[in-house]
């Protein structure tokens, strides 16, 4: 009965059909409303400086069409979250240029760190536009951490090059030897067990960081090298969900109580294709190629995403360009996030096996 | 005489030898609508049928003219009862049948059903509905043998199955290959195509980035890959106006208002294209591929026929999807298009090329602006 008030709720209130499953998700699960809500992602811009006033084309396009597609969302999300490395070196112009087209955003936005924003000052200038480094803010009863999970070892950042340049450029580089791991840093640790004392342990908590908070390979820094120190921390809480950029594909992993979902990136997808031949592409060198996106279309095997925050777990919706739109979504049963239609092997796409 | 009748003798041969769907794929047929003789003539018929139109004077071919490569040439946008016009350039039937969606923003899944629309949109040929073409069909004697010869049914059970699965199969009769292009690349006649046209191809395949959408495959080309893209047309003049046209749109269609009527009645809403059929954001101002055959009869172009010849089309593509340079790309633009560089001989020669895309059965279409001075209908 109750159910079926709410449907004609819904109904009447101008549902608009596959844009907006949000009020089914509620009715679905019979959550406390106070917790449904919706919020968007928008992550890893890279906008690059050419010269001038000349930026890439391709990272500008990537940003832009997320924004005002965005800016589409019914119902409205309540925030949106930029997930990090708006920039590609870093350099004022770029994030600068970035900010700017991120201010198209008709909503209010939250921002993470990403390496590429910090490693030319250390995030002075991206602190001059968006403030603290970490923070923690509540909304509808769930309680959002944003942590700066790219930091490393006092000794690389401070001590070992000549410049802001070259320490940015040894730091985006892949398997490169003269890298170093992503860490949170006790400083941190230390905020974010004082920031959650305060909390009741089923307060729900969405944590966003640049870098997985786990670790998956260290030659990508798809890797924070403190990640188990932040996931003790969030252990006694119920429910955890941890939303990353930085790796540019979609995963998703449960460890113990913490569900973790990455995001897309607007800019291009890690592994990603040589570049299509035709033009200079501005993609950074890749050790290992792999067949990945379309090299025709630029927007291939990138997006954004709309989140759907219900009883205290998210589903992330993710709007992928030229394939189909997938969504990864908390399994009660299962107690970890799955994608809703490929999980099942019998639904996955096999690989070209010929070209 | 006697060379003469040789000569007469040759020509037979080479038409015979010369294959109308060179470069074509066989026309896929759906197993439920069979083709047939009979069929096709009845579709033939209700295809030129003028009084399934509210005013007795509209009927597909109005549109669709045979003599027009099955188009409506010049006109941007079609115009259809009373004068009244509509948002879309009007596509041409001629190998419509190979197209896997109908109508520019493939809100139809195939002929058949496509064929169902235009009876009853408001600016089209505005029946108030079914029953009264239905009536014209079971009232009309020769409609009635037609209708028990091909499908066994009596004049009172004929439905709107029967009438759209005979105007879908007279309309698979409208497929034309065998384009200077298909006896140069297909048919290996080296002189078929003009040097321009051949260097053409070649921009065609490289720099101009166009085989990535209008493709073409090892032994058929259909040019089209079937998808939607949003290459810059319509929506970069609405920019401003797409959050409100899209909520507008979508709420509206979320209470039951008819797309087809919707997208055909507005030009802002029109150019919300894909987004209207699928409300997929990522859809927004995209339109469906069409085919590069018989391109040159078929002016003007794009989904609102905007752009009127060849050269403004490869302009805008050169441009980065915007018709005039440096005008702002719309937001939504898709990850295919950008700036492509081309020279002007690049350009002529692609225009070339597409001008050798042209079926010998619509070499002589009159849709050109300056051949209908006497008006379009």
């Amino acid at each position: 009965m109750n159910q079926r008030r709410q449907i004609l709720k819904v109904a009447g209130s101008g549902f608009i059909a596959g844009m907006l499953p949000v009020s089914l998700v509620r009715l679905s699960h019979g959550a406390t409303p106070e917790q449904d809500f919706t919020f968007a992602y928008i992550s890893d811009s890279h906008i690059q400086h050419m010269t001038g006033n000349q930026f890439v084309r391709n990272w500008d396009r990537g940003l832009i069409r997320a924004v005002a597609e965005t800016n589409l969302l019914e119902p409205k999300p309540d925030f949106v979250m930029f997930g990090g490395d708006l920039a590609q070196l870093g350099t004022k112009p770029e994030l600068d240029h970035g900010a700017e087209l991120l201010a198209g955003l008709n909503y209010k936005n939250h921002v993470v760190m990403g390496e590429h924003d910090y490693y030319l000052d250390l995030g002075e200038y991206w602190s001059e536009l968006y403030g603290d480094q970490y923070y923690s803010f509540d909304h509808k009863g769930v309680h959002f951490v944003v942590l700066n999970s790219i930091l490393t070892y006092d000794d690389w950042t401070f001590d070992r090059w000549e410049s802001g340049e070259r320490r940015m450029a040894e730091m985006a580089g892949l398997d490169n030897p003269n890298g170093s791991p992503f860490m949170v840093g006790s400083k941190q640790l230390k905020w974010l067990k004082k920031d959650l004392s305060k909390l009741k342990k089923d307060t729900p908590v969405v944590v966003f960081s640049h870098s997985p908070l786990q670790k998956i390979y260290k030659g990508w820094n798809f890797w924070t090298e403190d990640a188990e120190q932040v996931q003790v921390i969030l252990k006694p809480f119920a429910k955890v969900n941890v939303i990353y950029g930085h790796v540019h594909q979609i995963q998703y992993n449960q460890i113990g109580n913490i569900a973790f979902t990455s995001v897309m990136a607007t800019a291009w997808p890690w592994p990603y294709p040589e570049s299509y031949a035709q033009a200079e592409s501005h993609l950074p060198v890749l050790t290992v190629p792999m067949n990945r996106g379309d090299p025709f279309d630029e927007r291939d095997a990138t997006g954004w995403q709309f989140i759907n925050m219900h009883t205290g777990r998210v589903d992330l919706h993710f709007n992928l360009y030229s394939n189909e739109n997938r969504v990864v979504s908390f399994n009660e049963q299962k107690g970890h996030p799955e994608d809703t239609s490929f999980a099942d092997a019998g639904h996955r796409t096999t690989p070209q096996s010929h070209y | 005489m006697r060379a003469i009748l040789l000569v007469m003798g040759l020509l037979i041969i080479s038409n015979a030898l010369a294959d109308p769907m060179l470069g074509l794929p066989p026309v896929p047929v759906p197993a439920d609508n069979p083709q047939s003789d009979a069929k096709i003539a009845l579709g033939d018929r209700l295809f030129n049928d003028v009084r399934f139109s509210a005013t007795g004077l509209v009927s597909c071919a109005t549109c669709h003219a045979p003599e027009k490569a099955f188009t409506d040439g010049p006109l941007s946008v079609s115009e259809g009862i009373n004068g009244l016009t509509g948002t879309r350039n009007a596509p041409t039937v001629i190998n419509a049948a190979y197209n896997r969606t109908q109508f520019w923003d493939g809100r139809s899944p195939d002929l058949e059903d496509q064929a169902l629309h235009p009876f009853l949109n408001p600016v089209e040929m505005a029946l108030p509905n079914h029953d009264v073409l239905l009536a014209i069909v079971r009232g009309d004697a020769n409609y009635v043998k037609a209708f028990k010869q091909v499908f066994g049914v009596k004049a009172g059970d004929i439905t709107m199955i029967e009438v759209t699965r005979a105007i879908a199969a007279f309309e698979r009769t409208k497929v034309a290959g065998n384009s200077p292009f298909d006896r140069w690349y297909f048919g290996a006649e080296a002189d078929a195509m003009s040097e321009a046209a051949v260097r053409g191809f070649d921009v065609f395949l490289k720099d101009g980035r166009c085989v990535s959408c209008h493709t073409i495959e090892q032994d058929h080309a259909v040019f089209t890959d079937h998808l939607f893209h949003n290459i810059g047309i319509g929506i970069n003049n609405i920019q401003e106006k797409v959050p409100a046209l899209a909520r507008a749109f979508l709420v509206a269609k979320s209470e039951g208002v008819d797309v087809d009527v919707a997208v055909l009645s507005d030009a802002d809403t029109s150019h919300l294209g894909r987004l209207a059929v699928t409300d997929d954001l990522s859809m927004v101002g995209s339109f469906k591929t069409s085919t590069l055959r018989n391109i040159a009869v078929t002016p003007p172009y794009m989904h609102d026929g905007n752009l009127k010849t060849l050269r403004e089309v490869v302009e805008h593509y050169n441009n980065g999807g915007v018709t005039n340079e440096g005008d702002r790309v719309n937001d939504f633009i898709s990850g295919g298009i950008r700036p492509l560089n081309l020279t002007e001989q690049q350009i002529d020669d692609l225009v070339a090329f597409m001008e050798a895309l042209t079926s010998p059965a619509f070499v002589n279409a009159n849709t050109k602006a300056e051949n209908n001075m006497g008006g379009s209908k």
